[in-house]
């Protein structure tokens, strides 16, 4: 571990693949912005890769102070190996006190990785990251100004804060759509700083023969009117119901993760925790009991209308208006009364 | 050529069954309320352990690091074709986090010497964080592949699997020793074989059999090769430092039930009438166009 240093930097790793990078890195420069305003030090993305300086810009216009570069043929595809080396050398040179990842296949494959070698604490899917203090409870020793990185725990039952006091870097991963994207300061400046390190094939053990990337066949995070179906809603055929009341309204449909692994509807309109998380103007959730992982989701949505023949469903709570009743009646009938209107 | 594959598996309190009883009335979890299950990843990882061993021949070792009734686990591993299974229990190793359980499970791995693979599941339904499986290679200094779907081939000591990376997947290729965490869609974990199911039941860790086990019984079970090995801390020279609270970088500062907004939501009648007004609203306020 590196010891703990009050000045240390905020730290966000900017994933990018084929030159392009996450969109969760940028998320990370806005929350990584309000903690490094908050301890009062600079905010940095790392940027290892090959022919990648031109993102610096569009790193600083997200909020960065400045960007850590590592440039290097090795560099060139992403690797748990070479990228743990990378980061662990520049962690021990720099000494941040928080180093932010992407909850993405990459971030959870690399993260644990830097963790592991630098003897440091890693807190996986944060949902909020705040600074706060902690209390030890054996010995009353109060710790200051430290990173609280909170996620649900137990299947998501609980809220679990957790900290890191001793063991720095404080890292943590976030998933994607988790923190809002920045604005972009097209004047923003910021310091480019060319880091070199120390890298052999040896490194590089796996070797990558082909890949297949899918697009995503919706964008949940852009769609204004999010229609969302949960195990209720009992088949695919009936998911019908979802998809007729998305389309009248003009929005997107979506599914929990039940209704996901019930194959009611494709993983790319997951919503929640492990799927994506949404914000939209309107969300409609029929037939979805609620669970904590599911509103995790949707719960910033800014109105929510929750259809459940369960009076006493979760989704009740979160929601701003309810309907309890059977959604096989109640979502006809909303179609109906929407085309009317139309 | 055959393949020596060792298997890390976690007892785990079966989160998606949880009651209204779950929680205490201080908000921490009551884990006696729940029941304890394989993790699930975990069985892909030793199904596709098996299929290695049924292919190619050579042997699969289960480890688990836990509370002595982790041994069910470890029986059904043993009902599956698990040719040795280990405890690893000690008090000491309680409140471990990510750090220090990889910490230990690398030392057993290390005391075990003689492997080719090293297989668990991506992620513990209880901790979700897919942490220990990267951990543990990072400490034995092996490459790793995670969220591995599908083995493609294994030809002598070059393996190639099929990586889900989200939104596509990836091919990969890399020698032997690595470590491997598999995904759910990896495969359809065998059943347990009524067989082995009959012999293994009566398989016991020695922290089964009380504080004192009785020697003749210790020796009666061994015969039978139903013993089932058990080390501690000490047997796998794991230094203190790096175990249980003190080897835990990550410390949980709060856990809260998960506190839901007081109910004010506007109820809306089922009927024509309440929907129509229910939509004139949403049009008023231009949430609907």
């Amino acid at each position: 571990m590196i010891n703990v240093n009050r000045q240390g930097e905020v730290w966000v790793f900017a994933e990018q693949t084929d030159s392009r990078l996450s969109e969760v890195s940028l998320e990370l420069l806005s929350k990584g912005r309000a903690l490094a305003d908050s301890l009062n030090v600079k905010l940095a993305a790392v940027l290892p890769g090959r022919n990648v300086r031109p993102l610096c810009q569009d790193l600083i216009a997200c909020g960065a102070d400045k960007v850590y570069l590592v440039e290097h043929d090795l560099l060139a595809d992403y690797q748990a190996t070479s990228y743990a080396r990378t980061l662990c050398q520049l962690i021990e040179k720099h000494q941040p006190q928080i180093v932010l990842y992407g909850a993405t296949a990459l971030g959870r494959d690399l993260a644990p990785r830097v963790a592991s070698a630098l003897r440091a604490g890693l807190t996986a899917d944060c949902t909020d990251l705040q600074i706060g203090d902690y209390t030890v409870p054996q010995s009353q020793d109060v710790h200051r100004n430290l990173l609280l990185q909170i996620r649900p725990a137990f299947g998501g039952n609980i809220i679990a804060t957790i900290v890191n006091f001793d063991r720095w870097p404080q890292m943590a991963t976030v998933r994607e759509g988790v923190m809002p994207l920045p604005m972009r300061d097209g004047r923003a400046t910021g310091q480019v700083l060319c880091e070199a390190v120390s890298l052999t094939p040896a490194d590089l053990p796996v070797q990558r023969l082909d890949r297949q990337h899918a697009e995503k066949k919706v964008n949940l995070k852009a769609a204004r009117i999010i229609v969302a179906g949960g195990a209720g809603v009992g088949s695919r055929e009936n998911f019908r119901l979802i998809w007729d009341l998305a389309n009248c309204l003009g929005g997107a449909a979506a599914g929990s993760r039940a209704a996901v692994d019930l194959g009611f509807i494709d993983h790319d309109h997951q919503v929640g925790q492990t799927g994506t998380t949404v914000r939209p103007a309107l969300y409609i959730a029929v037939g979805i009991s609620g669970a904590v992982q599911h509103v995790a989701g949707m719960a910033e949505s800014a109105k929510i209308l929750a259809i459940n023949s369960d009076s006493e469903a979760p989704i009740f709570q979160t929601a701003h208006y309810g309907i309890v009743g059977d959604l096989n009646d109640v979502v006809p009938r909303l179609i109906k009364a929407i085309r009317a209107k139309a | 050529m055959p393949y020596d594959c060792i298997v890390l598996a976690k007892q785990v309190p079966d989160t998606k069954a949880v009651g209204a009883n779950a929680m205490n009335p201080d908000g921490t979890v009551n884990r006696a309320a729940l029941p304890a299950v394989f993790n699930p990843e975990d069985l892909n990882a030793l199904e596709l352990a098996l299929q290695i061993r049924d292919i190619y021949g050579g042997s699969v070792t289960v480890i688990t690091m836990g509370l002595p009734k982790a041994c069910d686990i470890l029986r059904e591993a043993l009902y599956r074709g698990a040719d040795r299974v280990i405890l690893l229990t000690d008090r000491r190793a309680a409140a471990s986090d990510t750090l220090a359980t990889s910490y230990i499970l690398s030392c057993a791995i290390r005391r075990l010497a003689r492997y080719d693979l090293i297989l668990c599941g991506r992620q513990a339904i209880d901790g979700d964080t897919a942490q220990v499986g990267p951990q543990v290679a990072e400490k034995l200094h092996l490459p790793q592949v995670t969220y591995v779907e599908k083995l493609e081939s294994l030809d002598g000591m070059t393996l190639t699997v099929r990586r889900n990376i989200g939104a596509g997947w990836e091919r990969l290729r890399v020698n032997l020793p690595v470590l491997l965490t598999v995904m759910d869609i990896a495969n359809q974990p065998r059943p347990a074989g009524a067989k082995r199911l009959m012999k293994y039941k009566k398989a016991q860790a020695p922290a089964e059999l009380g504080p004192s086990p009785d020697p003749a019984t210790l020796d009666h079970l061994g015969r039978r090769g139903l013993l089932i090995e058990q080390w501690n801390l000490d047997d796998v020279c794991a230094d203190l430092r790096w175990c249980g609270r003190d080897g835990s970088p990550t410390k949980v500062h709060r856990i809260q039930s998960v506190v839901l907004r007081a109910s004010g939501f506007k109820q809306v009648s089922p009927t024509d009438d309440g929907i129509r007004r229910l939509v004139h609203e949403l049009i008023e306020d231009h949430t609907i166009g």
